[in-house]
């Protein structure tokens, strides 16, 4: 199942996800890619349902972008998690009209609202200038922390722990990834459901970028058009 | 109440006002809902009253020539075959096919609808529409219809100016792109046999006779597959039906009763 976790490192940030698109018992797919790179300089690592997900994270990604257009100056991380956070509260509470839809139908109200909250727990991760490397831990209840280090879905409890005895801070990026591939390690050993395939990225002065791929099992992969 | 059927639109939907009560909302065009305090309960029993074509097998794979689809023909209502010859795959262009999984008005009316958006944007834009288009415009229909009971596991299969196309949508707003999809409640059996005969530089003959095999043995094991298994394929110059077998027919290709050795026989009693 869902596995997402990153960390924040002494210039640099990392986030890794599982990349298996599982619909109950099938694998449809073992190389979606769960992280997208927001802008120059952010990452956002998304779980949850699969249309909620890309929709979300989309939706994100184009109001910041929007944002940086009309203003000509990118939001910071700290400045893109507050955001996302508050788009997630919004839908949230929205989703309170359903039950006034309910109750509207009794009182055949003509008027017709409606909308979910966003099943997502997102990570977020950036590099500012001014304040360095940075973690957000945003979950689709709409919680934000800044974190140092921070996991989602099945694979959460064992990255977590992992993360927590080998974590430490200033890592470098040869730790870091070390670490990160002990967490995916542990996954693959201890998890029942565990994903075959892991994507790793990461965020630093030089911007956002795919780091590597860790995979069991190969996916046929797109020929080049 | 209202149901907002803007999505359904091809054009952007008309503001304007019709009803006193909606005066200052938006009056996209709209259906009246069923009057009961139990709408979900409704919806349910509604569903089941209408949705045939629950079990089903559809496969869809991208290889070097293109892209091959298949799909069974059968259609049941619980344990009632309503229907063996079925069309699941469904022509939206000449250039790209849909497959249906799940509820049968659903895919057919939407995809119906993506084919007139997909020509729209043909006459807008003088170009036909790219795969990875149209699957996003189906995924982001279905995607605001989310929750509503829509029944939809579909792939978009098709050839645009990038080469080869595949995705993978359904009804909770989900879209995969893949070289390699079986959707509905076949899909295991039919994904047993093509991961394992998958090769990316196979004939079209290869690959059709993969297409029809994994067709054919997952309507063997699904109870809620059967009927013909259709085969079609997707190159440069648009699709072409391949075939369209009568599985029991398959049966006898694929899998030949073996005469079996006689464990014991029985023997005369002399005597007595």
């Amino acid at each position: 199942m869902e596995c997402v976790f990153g960390l924040v490192g002494n210039d640099f940030a990392i986030v890794a996800a599982d990349t298996s698109a599982v619909h109950s018992i099938l694998v449809h797919k073992s190389n979606e890619d769960k992280i997208m790179i927001l802008d120059s300089h952010k990452l956002i690592a998304a779980s949850g349902e699969s249309g909620d997900r890309v929709q979300f994270t989309e939706y994100i990604q184009k109001n910041v972008a929007l944002y940086q257009f009309r203003n000509g100056i990118p939001l910071t991380t700290a400045a893109a998690a507050n955001f996302t956070r508050g788009e997630l509260a919004t839908a949230l509470r929205k989703s309170l009209s359903y039950l006034f839809f309910l109750v509207s139908t009794i009182v055949n109200n003509d008027i017709w609202f409606f909308q979910n909250p966003y099943f997502v727990n997102i990570l977020l991760a950036g590099y500012d200038k001014e304040t360095g490397p940075s973690l957000f831990y945003i979950d689709y209840i709409a919680t934000l922390h800044k974190v140092d280090k921070g996991a989602f879905g099945y694979g959460s409890y064992f990255s977590l722990a992992m993360m927590d005895r080998h974590y430490h801070s200033g890592m470098t990026v040869e730790e870091a990834i070390d670490l990160v591939d002990k967490c995916i390690m542990e996954i693959r050993s201890r998890l029942v459901v565990a994903p075959p395939n892991f994507v790793i990225k990461i965020v630093d002065k030089d911007g956002a970028r795919e780091y590597a791929w860790r995979e069991s099992v190969k996916d046929a992969a797109v020929p080049l058009a | 109440m209202k149901l907002d059927t803007a999505g359904m639109e091809s054009a952007a939907p008309v503001w304007g006002s019709h009803n006193e009560l909606v005066d200052g909302f938006s009056a996209a065009p709209s259906f009246e809902l069923p009057n009961t305090t139990d709408f979900d309960g409704f919806q349910k029993e509604a569903i089941q009253m209408v949705k045939p074509a629950k079990g089903t097998t559809t496969l869809a794979f991208i290889f070097k020539e293109g892209v091959m689809v298949a799909a069974d023909s059968r259609a049941s209502m619980g344990g009632y075959i309503s229907s063996q010859s079925v069309k699941k795959i469904i022509e939206i262009n000449p250039y790209m096919l849909g497959t249906m999984a799940g509820g049968a008005a659903d895919c057919q009316f939407w995809h119906r609808n993506l084919g007139i958006k997909c020509r729209l944007h043909e006459l807008a834009n003088k170009r036909r529409i790219s795969v990875t288009g149209a699957s996003k415009l189906l995924a982001n229909i279905l995607y605001s219809y989310r929750g509503m009971g829509l029944s939809v596991g579909t792939m978009i299969a098709g050839w645009d100016e990038t080469g080869p196309g595949l995705y993978y949508v359904d009804n909770e707003g989900g879209r995969l792109k893949g070289m390699r999809f079986s959707v509905g409640s076949g899909s295991p059996y039919a994904y047993g046999v093509l991961d394992n005969g998958y090769r990316y530089d196979m004939s079209v003959e290869e690959a059709a006779e993969l297409a029809r095999r994994a067709i054919y043995h997952a309507t063997f094991r699904d109870g809620a597959s059967g009927g013909v298994a259709s085969v079609y394929y997707v190159g440069p110059n648009g699709w072409k039906k391949l075939s369209g077998d009568d599985v029991g027919e398959l049966h006898y290709r694929y899998y030949p009763v073996m005469p079996s050795t006689v464990e014991q026989e029985m023997v005369e009693v002399t005597g007595a």
